[in-house]
């Protein structure tokens, strides 16, 4: 029999889906890996709740509501190896720029100073925001930070590979902050 | 007995969003929403910042639709320093809103919705993807992921980088096209043409089996919009606004960007993060109208390509006025995919596409800049304010899927009305619902310039707010 592959799961949060971009830019790579690897979760999948037992989650994006909040425990519960994947889940990097302003204030530009009618904040079946965009790794435990807005597709295909292979990637000479 | 079914989130569209749909006592759908449930306040956080970084801050907003973005924020920069922005920067521009726009198609094609078209509506859950693509016609995967490919190799080549490029910038481009990167796209076209022309072959041999959706998802009387140029053909990165309504008659031509605000309102609803622009002299909510592809394809007098105006000439004859099923933004995005790359090789072939003056210098030479362009999925548009020393002081952002709010949620309650029926709920008439979604390509990390997924949870709520039924898809 042979041995069952590597579940590996992708999320994201509060980002600009630019680091899912970046993994489907390994383009027909994405074939062979589809082959070595099964993808149990994912926005492109219509499987609708994270399942359990994931050895791999590349979680994109910052923690910005309570729904990214909720969404990350449940995350973390159920993988083995927590990926940050770009810029965004390391630092909060874009989400964060709202903090200094704050929650209201920021919604009020949006949805009250900038419409011309019916002027209100949302609040019914949309979830509120947390009072400060914060990191991946200041709510959960992060195993492995992969730098870059986005990382190259090839820096994400390394990571995988050297995963698949049991080791740790050695990202020293690959990654930094905004490539 | 009032039910209420939540599908949460709706998967393979580009951010996070649900849908509620209420039952009324018999078991028929009395009201529907889509709501957007990401907020990223865009409008505020970039207060201060130096005029010159928007362009590269506000590609954050997105990154599927990044050079849109670059593209949009760099016109109302540009109106800033109020100069004459070099003719092959603004060439170079309009190949690299092209790339973006074929593998933005292609995205939304192939990875998001051709899993519904070639698997089926009711196929099993588990396939009905990408992956279940590539096992059941590895030929038609192939041929999407190398025409995305296509697109970002494009932007690769020109801009340097494939996701958040910096090469356009206030004034023109950092830097000229080089003569070898000319001829790597203009050799990568051939395949990239055959590659489309299959996969229009391909789309509408399967269409006839999808008329029932093709009547059904979002076919309604709307009116269309989107920038044109001045012979009325499809134009992406300048242009003036034209509005037709249902019949394909002109309702306003001609109309300038600058000046948005006389035309386009915003409404804001308790329920959504997304705001709804109307057009303003038909009020709210009748002012409603769609953009995008298929609006596009609406407007115009002819694409101006010659293999695209063959094919639009063909979809036009869908209907007698407008062609008004959403269901048919699918086939009109592979329209465009074609009108790219032919674009992209004549523009290539300008004698001056190799010229080193792309871009003009100069400081804040105004206060106020307004950009607009055609993203993917329709018009869009930034506003900025700026003071003195260049620091921006206000921004107002009109994105492409904003425009589209109201079409979307009439079309889930249409959708809604005619498959969700009684006290057994079924996936495949749920994945119907997110299937009228996926066809308008919402882009959610933009549009709330904020951006899906949880569990599909449906209840089933008696009087009392006991939950009777309740189905998860896992
Ligand atoms: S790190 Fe950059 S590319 Fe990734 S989600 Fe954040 S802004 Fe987008």
């Amino acid at each position: 029999m042979s041995t069952p592959k590597v579940r590996v799961a992708t999320i994201w949060l509060d980002g600009c889906s630019g680091c899912h971009m970046s993994l489907l830019d390994m383009d027909e790579r994405l074939i062979e890996l589809a082959d070595k690897i099964d993808v149990v979760y994912t926005p492109l999948m219509d499987v609708k709740q994270f399942p359990k037992d994931v050895d791999v989650t590349l979680v994109e994006g910052a923690v910005n509501s309570h729904e990214d909040y909720e969404r990350i425990l449940e995350v973390r519960k159920n993988t083995k190896i927590l990926v940050s994947l770009g810029d965004c889940a390391i630092s909060a990097n874009v989400p964060s720029m709202r903090n200094p302003f704050g929650v209201e204030v920021t919604l009020k530009r949006a949805y009250v100073e900038n419409v011309t009618l019916n002027p209100q904040i949302p609040s019914k079946e949309v979830p509120p925001l947390m009072p400060l965009a914060r990191p991946v790794h200041a709510v959960v435990k992060v195993d492995l930070f992969v730098q870059g807005c986005p990382p190259s597709a090839d820096t994400i295909h390394f990571v995988i590979a050297e995963l698949l292979e049991g080791r740790t990637p050695d990202l020293s000479e690959r990654t930094r902050f905004g490539a | 007995m009032t039910q209420k079914i939540v599908i949460d989130p709706i998967t393979r569209i580009e951010g996070h969003a649900k849908i509620t749909i209420e039952m009324d006592d018999q078991g028929f759908v009395r009201d529907a929403h889509f709501h957007i449930t990401q907020f990223r306040g865009f409008e505020k956080l970039v207060e201060g910042r130096p005029f010159h970084e928007m362009p590269s801050l506000m590609a954050r907003i997105c990154g599927i639709c990044p050079v849109s973005h670059l593209v949009a924020s760099a016109r109302a920069c540009d109106m800033i320093l109020a100069v004459h922005v070099p003719e092959t920067a603004i060439n170079l521009r309009r190949i690299l809103n092209l790339a973006q726009l074929i593998q933005s198609h292609a995205l939304s094609f192939f990875y998001l919705s051709s899993p519904d078209l070639l698997l089926g509506m009711d196929a099993d859950v588990a396939k009905r993807n990408i992956f279940g693509v590539i096992q059941s016609n590895p030929q038609l995967a192939r041929d999407g992921i190398r025409l995305r490919q296509f697109g970002q190799q494009v932007i690769e080549w020109l801009a340097g980088k494939r996701i958040h490029p910096a090469w356009v910038v206030p004034g023109g481009v950092s830097a000229p096209l080089s003569a070898e990167n000319r001829e790597k796209i203009l050799a990568a076209i051939p395949e990239a043409l055959a590659t489309i022309q299959r996969t229009l072959d391909w789309y509408k041999g399967v269409l006839d089996n999808f008329r029932e959706e093709a009547r059904l998802f979002g076919n309604m009387p709307t009116m269309f919009m989107g920038l044109v140029s001045p012979d009325g053909e499809l134009e992406h990165l300048r242009g003036k606004l034209r509005i037709v309504d249902a019949v394909g008659n002109i309702v306003a031509d001609g109309l300038e960007p600058e000046h948005y605000q006389d035309y386009l309102g915003e409404a804001a609803e308790s329920w959504t993060y997304l705001k709804s622009p109307y057009y303003k002299p038909m009020g709210y909510p009748n002012g409603m109208y769609r953009v995008g592809p298929l609006a596009r394809l609406n407007i115009i007098n002819r694409c101006g390509t010659p293999y695209a105006d063959q094919e639009w000439a063909e979809f036009r004859q869908l209907e007698r006025g407008a062609v008004l099923s959403s269901f048919h933004y699918h086939y009109s995005r592979l329209i465009e995919i074609l009108y790219g790359i032919e674009r992209i090789e004549q523009i290539l072939n300008h004698p001056d596409i190799l010229s080193k003056k792309v871009r003009a210098f100069a400081g804040p030479n105004k206060l106020e800049g307004i950009g607009m362009s055609e993203a993917p999925r329709g018009t869009l548009m930034h506003h900025y304010k700026i003071d003195e020393n260049g620091l921006v002081q206000w921004v107002n952002l009109i994105i492409a899927t904003g425009h589209n709010n109201l079409a979307m949620n009439r079309s889930v309650l249409q959708v809604a009305k005619h498959y969700v029926k009684g006290e057994k709920i079924q996936e495949g008439m749920l994945n119907r619902v997110e299937a009228v979604i996926r066809t308008y390509d919402p882009c959610l990390s933009c549009s709330t310039h904020a951006a899906g997924q949880m569990p599909l949870n449906i209840e089933l709520i008696n009087s009392g707010g006991e939950v009777i039924d309740q189905v998860i898809r896992g």
